[in-house]
C-alpha cells in the first residue's frame, strides 16, 4: 500500500524500539524485562518487512528473516523462562537487582 | 485515505499498549498489554499484504510466547501483587538518555527519503514462500531452515535441562 | 703496550690464593716491556743529535661523532711518557712484591691486588695518552682507584672518611681540569697533544681565535684551570688536605700512590703541556712557581711537628712535589732557561725511588711495632738492620747529601730557581734545610732515641696479627710477642730501591729530557752546590743534637715557640676551615632547602599522582555493579555513540 509510506512504518518501529529499550532498562521484574525484549524484536520485524515490501519487492528475503526471527524469539523466550525459573529457585526472587553476585 | 486512518489507529494501539506494558505495576496487566501490542503489529502485517507473517505472528507470538510468559508469572510469584517500580531517578535518567538518542534516530529516519522501488512484486503466496524456503539455489533458504531446526532442538533440550529440579543426592 | 692490556686484565677480583703471584708476574711483564721500550727509544735516539720524535704506535677511533670529530684512544711515546712508564711500572712492581709479604694475612688479599692492578692500568693509560681527553678519562680512573685503595680497610671509619675526602677534593679540582680541557680543545679545535701544541703556538691561528676575558687571554684561563686540576691531584696548597688523611690506607698503597705515581700526575700534566705554558702564559708559570714553593715551605714546617710516621712522610711528599712544581714554574722555553723542566723530571724520578723506599721502610717498621706513633718507637737500629740502612740512605737522599741521587736532582732544581727567580730560590733553599731537619728528626727518633722495649700485649689476647706467622716463628711465649723484621719479600724491594737511589744520580738526564725533546747540556756547578749542602748538614746536626739521645731539649724548644708550634702541629687549622665552610655554609644554606624542596614538592607531586590514580580507579570500580540493567545501559550508550559517530562523521 503505497499510501502508507515507508517512513511512517519506520517511524512506528523506531518508537516501538525506544519504548522497548526503556522498558528493558527500567523494569525490575525479570519477566517484564523479557516482555520488553519481545517488543524490541517485534520492532525489528516490522523494519524488515517494511523494507522488503518497499525497497525490494522482487524477493522475499525480509519475510524470511522475519520468519526466522520469530522462531528464534520463541526459542529464546523459552530458554529465558527456564533460566528465570532456575534463578528463582536459588534466590527466591525475580528481582533483577538481586542477581548481582558478579560485581566488583 | 482510509488506509492512512486505519494505519494511524493501529499504530496508536501498538504504541499505547507498549507504553502501558512497560509502565504498569501489575504483571498480568503488562502481559495483556503486550498481547494487544502484538496483535496490533499483526494488523500492520495484514495491511502490508503479508498475511503469512501475520498469521505466524499471531499463532507463535501471541498464542505461544505470551501464554508462556503468563505461565512463568504464575510459576514464580503471586500474580496479583504489585511489582516494585523503578527508582524515580533511574527512570528519569533513562528516559532522558533515550529521549535524546531517540530524537536523533527519528530525525534521521524522517529526513531520509527512500526511493520506492518500482520492480515487479512477488506475490507472497504460500506456494512461493514454501518453494523458496526449501530452495537449494542461490536465494534459497534451506540452510537457515535446517539451522533453525537445530536451534529449536537445542533450545528445547536446554530448557528442560536448565529447569530441572535439582535431584537430591543420596 | 701488551703488558698495559695485561694489566687491565689483572683487575680481576676474587682469585684468592693466586692473586699475589699473578699481580707480581703482571707487573714484572709490564716493567720488562717498559724498560725495553725505554732502551729502544733512548738507545736509538742517542745516535741522532736531533730531537726525539714523538711516536704514536697505537691510535684508534673510539667514538666517532661524524664530521671528522672523533675521540681517539691510543698510545703515545715520547721521552716524558717513556720516563713515566718506567717509573710507574718499576715502583708498582716493587710495591707488588712488598705486598706479597705485607698483606699475607689479609683475607681480602685478592681484592687488594686487583685494585693495585687497576691503579697501575689507569696510571699507565694516563701517561701514554696522546690526547687530552684520554688523559682526563684516565685521570678520573686514577682518582677512583686511589679511592678504592685508600678505603681498603673500610671497616675503619677514618679510612672511608679519608677516601671520601680524597676523592671529593680531587674531584673538585678535576672540575677545573675539565673546563680547562674544554677551553683548550675548543680553541685549538683538536684534542690531540701534538696538534694542539702546534696550533696554539702558531701565531696566525692563535691571534685569530683567542679572545680575552677579565684581562687574561683565554688560553691563559684554560691553562690555569688545567693547573687547578693538577693542584688537586698533586696536593698543592690549598687542596693538600687529603694527602695526610690518605695515609689510612695500607702502607704499600701509600708507597705506590703517594710517593711515586699519583701525586706526580699533576707534575706530569704540567710537563706535558709545558710547550703551551711556556710561550703563551709566562706569568702563569711564575704564579705556579710561587704556589709550589709556598706549599713546600708550609708543608715542611708542619712536618717538623708531626708525630705519626706516615704523616711526616706525607708532608714531606707534599713538600717535594712543591719542589717539582716550582721547578717547572721557573722554567721558560729556550735552551738555557728550560733547565727547570729537566730538573723537575729528574727530581720526579729520584723522588719516586727514595720516597717509595721510605714508605716501604715505614711499612716494615709499622709492621714491627704495630703503631704509627713515634713515641712507640726508638732504638730500632739493632733490631732491624736492613730497614735501618735503607731508611738512612733514603733520608740522606732526601736531604740532598752527595753523592746520592737526591743531591743531583735538588741541585738542578735550585740552580734553575737561582737563574730564574731569586725569591723562589731563597725559599727553596730554606725549605731544603727544613727537609733535612725533619727527616733526620724522624730517623733519629725511630732508630736511636731510646731503647726499644718489647711491650707485652697480654691484654690484646690472641687477636693480634702477629701470631699468624710471618713464616718465621712457630713458638712464642704466651703474651710476649715475637717481633720480626718482615719477610724476604718485604726486604727485597727495600734493598733494590736503596741500590738504585745510590746510583741513579749519575744518569745524564739532560741528554734525555728537555722541553723541546732535544738535548740539554747542563753543567755541574760545584761552588754553587756548597750552600745547599751546608744547609742540609746543618739541619742534620741540629737533628742529632735534639733527637739522638733522649733529652728534653726538643720539648723545651717546643714550649718556647708555643703558639707557632701548636699552629703547625694542627696543620694550620686548614682542615677546620674547610669543615666550617662546608658544614655551615654549603649544607645549611644550599643543602637543606634543596632537600626540603625535593621531599615536599617533587615527592609530593609523585605521591599525589599515585593517590589521584588510585582515587579515580576506586571510583571507576563502581561501574562494575553486577546489575544487568546497568550493563545494558552502557551497551546502549556505546551503540548510540557509535551510531552518532557514523552519522555525523561519515555522511
Amino acid at each position: 500500500m503505497s499510501a502508507i509510506g515507508l517512513n511512517d512504518i519506520l517511524l512506528l518501529s523506531g518508537l516501538l524500539f525506544i519504548i522497548g529499550i526503556y522498558g528493558f532498562l527500567t523494569r525490575r521484574n525479570l519477566i517484564t524485562m523479557l516482555m520488553s525484549i519481545e517488543l524490541i524484536l517485534n520492532s525489528v520485524n516490522l523494519n524488515f518487512v517494511a523494507f522488503n515490501k518497499y525497497l525490494h519487492p522482487n524477493n522475499l528475503d525480509g519475510l524470511f528473516f522475519t520468519l526466522f526471527i520469530i522462531t528464534i524469539a520463541a526459542a529464546e523466550a523459552a530458554v529465558a523462562i527456564a533460566i528465570i525459573i532456575n534463578l528463582y529457585r536459588q534466590t527466591k526472587s525475580v528481582d533483577v537487582n538481586d542477581g548481582n553476585s558478579m560485581h566488583y | 485515505m482510509e488506509t492512512k486512518i486505519i494505519f494511524y489507529i493501529v499504530s496508536l494501539v501498538i504504541l499505547g499498549a507498549a507504553l502501558f506494558s512497560v509502565i504498569t505495576s501489575k504483571v498480568l496487566h503488562a502481559a495483556v498489554f503486550l498481547l494487544f501490542s502484538l496483535l496490533g503489529i499483526a494488523g500492520i502485517y495484514f495491511m502490508l499484504d503479508y498475511e503469512f507473517i501475520a498469521a505466524v505472528q499471531i499463532s507463535v507470538y501471541v498464542g505461544g510466547i505470551v501464554v508462556l510468559v503468563i505461565f512463568s508469572v504464575f510459576l514464580t510469584q503471586e500474580a496479583g501483587e504489585h511489582m516494585q517500580l523503578p527508582k524515580i531517578g533511574r527512570a528519569l535518567a533513562t528516559a532522558g538518555i533515550l529521549g535524546i538518542t531517540g530524537w536523533y534516530l527519528i530525525q534521521t529516519i524522517a529526513g531520509f527519503s527512500f526511493k520506492h522501488s518500482a520492480e515487479i512484486a512477488i506475490a507472497p503466496t504460500m506456494k512461493t514462500i514454501g518453494s523458496q524456503l526449501l530452495d537449494t539455489n542461490k536465494f534459497g533458504f534451506i540452510i537457515p531452515f535446517e539451522g533453525v531446526s537445530f536451534l529449536l532442538l537445542a533450545a528445547l533440550i536446554g530448557c528442560i535441562v536448565i529447569a530441572l529440579k535439582p535431584t537430591k543426592k543420596i | 703496550m701488551a703488558a698495559f692490556l695485561l694489566n687491565g686484565l689483572v683487575f680481576r677480583p676474587y682469585y684468592k690464593a693466586l692473586a699475589g703471584p699473578i699481580g707480581v708476574l703482571a707487573m714484572l711483564g709490564s716493567f720488562f716491556f717498559a724498560t725495553y721500550t725505554a732502551w729502544m727509544y733512548f738507545g736509538a735516539g742517542a745516535a741522532l743529535p736531533a730531537h726525539f720524535s714523538t711516536l704514536t704506535p697505537i691510535k684508534m677511533d673510539w667514538l666517532n661523532f661524524g664530521h671528522g670529530l672523533s675521540i681517539q684512544l691510543g698510545v703515545q711515546l715520547d721521552p716524558l711518557s717513556v720516563l713515566m712508564l718506567v717509573v710507574v711500572t718499576f715502583i708498582s712492581l716493587l710495591v707488588n712484591i712488598y705486598s706479597l709479604g705485607y698483606m699475607q694475612d689479609e683475607p681480602r688479599k685478592a681484592t687488594y691486588f686487583s685494585f693495585l692492578g687497576l691503579f697501575t692500568f689507569s696510571m699507565l693509560g694516563l701517561v701514554m695518552a696522546p690526547n687530552i681527553l684520554q688523559l682526563y678519562i684516565f685521570w678520573e680512573l686514577v682518582g677512583v682507584s686511589s679511592f678504592l685503595l685508600i678505603s681498603f680497610y673500610y671497616e675503619k671509619r677514618s679510612a672511608s672518611a679519608a677516601a671520601k675526602k680524597a676523592f671529593i677534593v680531587t674531584r673538585f679540582a678535576d672540575l677545573g681540569l675539565l673546563i680547562g680541557v674544554l677551553i683548550l680543545s675548543n680553541i685549538s679545535h683538536t684534542l690531540d697533544f701534538t696538534t694542539m701544541i702546534e696550533r696554539l703556538n702558531d701565531p696566525h691561528f692563535s691571534t685569530a681565535a683567542i679572545g680575552s676575558f677579565m684581562g687574561l687571554s683565554i688560553v691563559t684561563w684554560g691553562l690555569a684551570l688545567v693547573f687547578i686540576g693538577g693542584v688537586g691531584k698533586s696536593a698543592m696548597f690549598p687542596l693538600h688536605i687529603w694527602l695526610p688523611d690518605a695515609m689510612e690506607g695500607p702502607t704499600p698503597v701509600s708507597a705506590l700512590i703517594h710517593a711515586a705515581t699519583m701525586v706526580v700526575a699533576g707534575v706530569f700534566l704540567l710537563a706535558r703541556l709545558f710547550p703551551l705554558f711556556g710561550p703563551l702564559a709566562p706569568h702563569l708559570l711564575t704564579g705556579i712557581g710561587y704556589i709550589g714553593v709556598g706549599t713546600s715551605f708550609i708543608a715542611a714546617i708542619i712536618a717538623c711537628t708531626q708525630t705519626d710516621i706516615k704523616r711526616v712522610l706525607a708532608y714531606s711528599t707534599i713538600s717535594q712535589i712543591g719542589f717539582m712544581i716550582f721547578a717547572i714554574g721557573v722554567a721558560r722555553p729556550g735552551a738555557e732557561e728550560s733547565l727547570g723542566y729537566t730538573a723537575s723530571l729528574f727530581h720526579l724520578f729520584t723522588h719516586a725511588l727514595f720516597k717509595a723506599m721510605l714508605f716501604l721502610c715505614a711499612g716494615s717498621i709499622i709492621h714491627y711495632v704495630h703503631s704509627n706513633e713515634l713515641s712507640a718507637m726508638g732504638g730500632l737500629r739493632k733490631k732491624m738492620p736492613i730497614t735501618h740502612l735503607s731508611f738512612l740512605i733514603g733520608c740522606l737522599a732526601i736531604a740532598g747529601v752527595p753523592p746520592l741521587s737526591g743531591f743531583f736532582s735538588k741541585e738542578e732544581i735550585l740552580l734553575a730557581a737561582f737563574n730564574g727567580n731569586k725569591i723562589i730560590y731563597w725559599l727553596g733553599l730554606i725549605t731544603a734545610g727544613l727537609t733535612s731537619f725533619y727527616m733526620f728528626r724522624l730517623y733519629f727518633s725511630i732508630f736511636w732515641n731510646k731503647e726499644f722495649m718489647a711491650v707485652s700485649h697480654q691484654d690484646h689476647g690472641p687477636s693480634t696479627i702477629l701470631e699468624k706467622g710471618n713464616g718465621h716463628n712457630g713458638k712464642e711465649n704466651e703474651g710476649i710477642e715475637h717481633h720480626t723484621e718482615g719477610t724476604a719479600t718485604m726486604k727485597l724491594p727495600l734493598v733494590i730501591l736503596a741500590v738504585f737511589t745510590l746510583v741513579v744520580g749519575f744518569i745524564p738526564f739532560g741528554n734525555l729530557f728537555a722541553a723541546d725533546n732535544g738535548h740539554l747540556e747542563s753543567s755541574f756547578h760545584l761552588l754553587f752546590s756548597i750552600a745547599p749542602v751546608a744547609l742540609s748538614l746543618l739541619g742534620i746536626g741540629i737533628a742529632i743534637g735534639l733527637y739522638k739521645n733522649q733529652n728534653g731539649k726538643s720539648d723545651r724548644i717546643a714550649q718556647q715557640l708555643n703558639v707557632l708550634y701548636q699552629a703547625a702541629k694542627n696543620k694550620f687549622y686548614i682542615d677546620e676551615l674547610y669543615l666550617f665552610v662546608t658544614k655551615k655554609i654549603i649544607f645549611n644554606l644550599i643543602g637543606r632547602p634543596a632537600a626540603w624542596f625535593d621531599k615536599t614538592i617533587i615527592d609530593g607531586a609523585m605521591n599525589g599522582m599515585g593517590n589521584i590514580t588510585s582515587l579515580v580507579s576506586s571510583k571507576i570500580k563502581g561501574l562494575q555493579s553486577g546489575q544487568v540493567q546497568d550493563y545494558s545501559l552502557y551497551f546502549y550508550l556505546g551503540m548510540s555513540g557509535l551510531a552518532f559517530l557514523l552519522m555525523y562523521l561519515w555522511i
